[in-house]
């Protein structure tokens, strides 16, 4: 998938990936993707959780063994 | 988005894993953009006590109790498994190597992130500290009391009592 930014969670537990993308958002502009590289598996129930809290939008996830990747798109300020 | 929600914790143990978790989840709150108040009471206050020491109380009661519970979040201990120091020092090694951050770290983050945290006057009495705010931790945003959790509780969508 596409993204504007990334954002590097690679040996980072919970909930460090979920502050980290909380921070990192404020860079986006709205309606940019933001992916979230990490290799938690809580991320996978975590920022659907996190998206369903703030409002933006989750778009997916791709697992490609070891290393996970999160989607999420900035819908507001 | 409206108003924030509001998450309020808190935390009377001073168990190392129960301050743990209280900051994953106050960080985590904040992250979600809630509005958080840590209300530290009781064994918690060691949590937020200074660690360099140097925290004078009145009474010779008092200044006993201070000098045997040093407090501060780096003497935090294992509720299970402290086998005299060994296990703390197990986990704290654990979560070094796992960049977890630790009590302190996530003291700063905390309040870095907005959230409030308390210490309660009242229990200073008890557990031989002075109910000011310079023996606390400069992260230390209030000293209040009973009330003042209650009203931030009756406010909140999620309380926890850690």
């Amino acid at each position: 998938m596409r993204a504007d930014q990334s954002l590097d969670c690679m040996d980072l537990y919970c909930p460090m990936p979920i502050v980290k993308t909380a921070e990192k958002i404020k860079q986006l502009k709205t309606g940019e993707i933001l992916e979230v590289v990490g290799d938690d598996e809580g991320i996978k129930q975590d920022m659907p959780a996190w998206c369903d809290a703030t409002g933006h939008e989750y778009l997916g996830i791709e697992d490609e063994g070891g290393e996970i990747k999160v989607y999420v798109k900035k819908t507001h300020d | 988005m409206a108003e924030k929600e509001k998450l309020t914790i808190a935390v009377l143990s001073g168990d190392l894993e129960r301050a743990l978790a209280a900051f994953m989840l106050a960080v985590t709150g904040a992250s979600m953009g809630m509005q958080v108040s840590m209300f530290f009471t009781f064994w918690g206050l060691n949590i937020v006590k200074k660690n360099e020491g140097g925290v004078k109380s009145k009474g010779l009661m008092r200044k006993m109790l201070n000098m045997i519970n040093r407090g501060g979040s780096e003497r935090l201990k294992l509720s299970r498994f402290n086998m005299f120091g060994l296990g703390t020092w197990m986990m704290k090694r654990l979560m070094k190597d796992t960049n977890m951050p630790s009590v302190s770290e996530y003291i700063t983050m905390a309040r870095d992130m907005g959230v409030e945290i308390i210490a309660c006057t009242t229990t200073c009495g008890v557990m031989g500290l002075p109910a000011k705010q310079d023996a606390f931790r400069s992260e230390i945003t209030s000293m209040a009391g009973a009330a003042y959790f209650l009203n931030s509780a009756r406010k909140s969508e999620v309380t926890l009592f850690i």
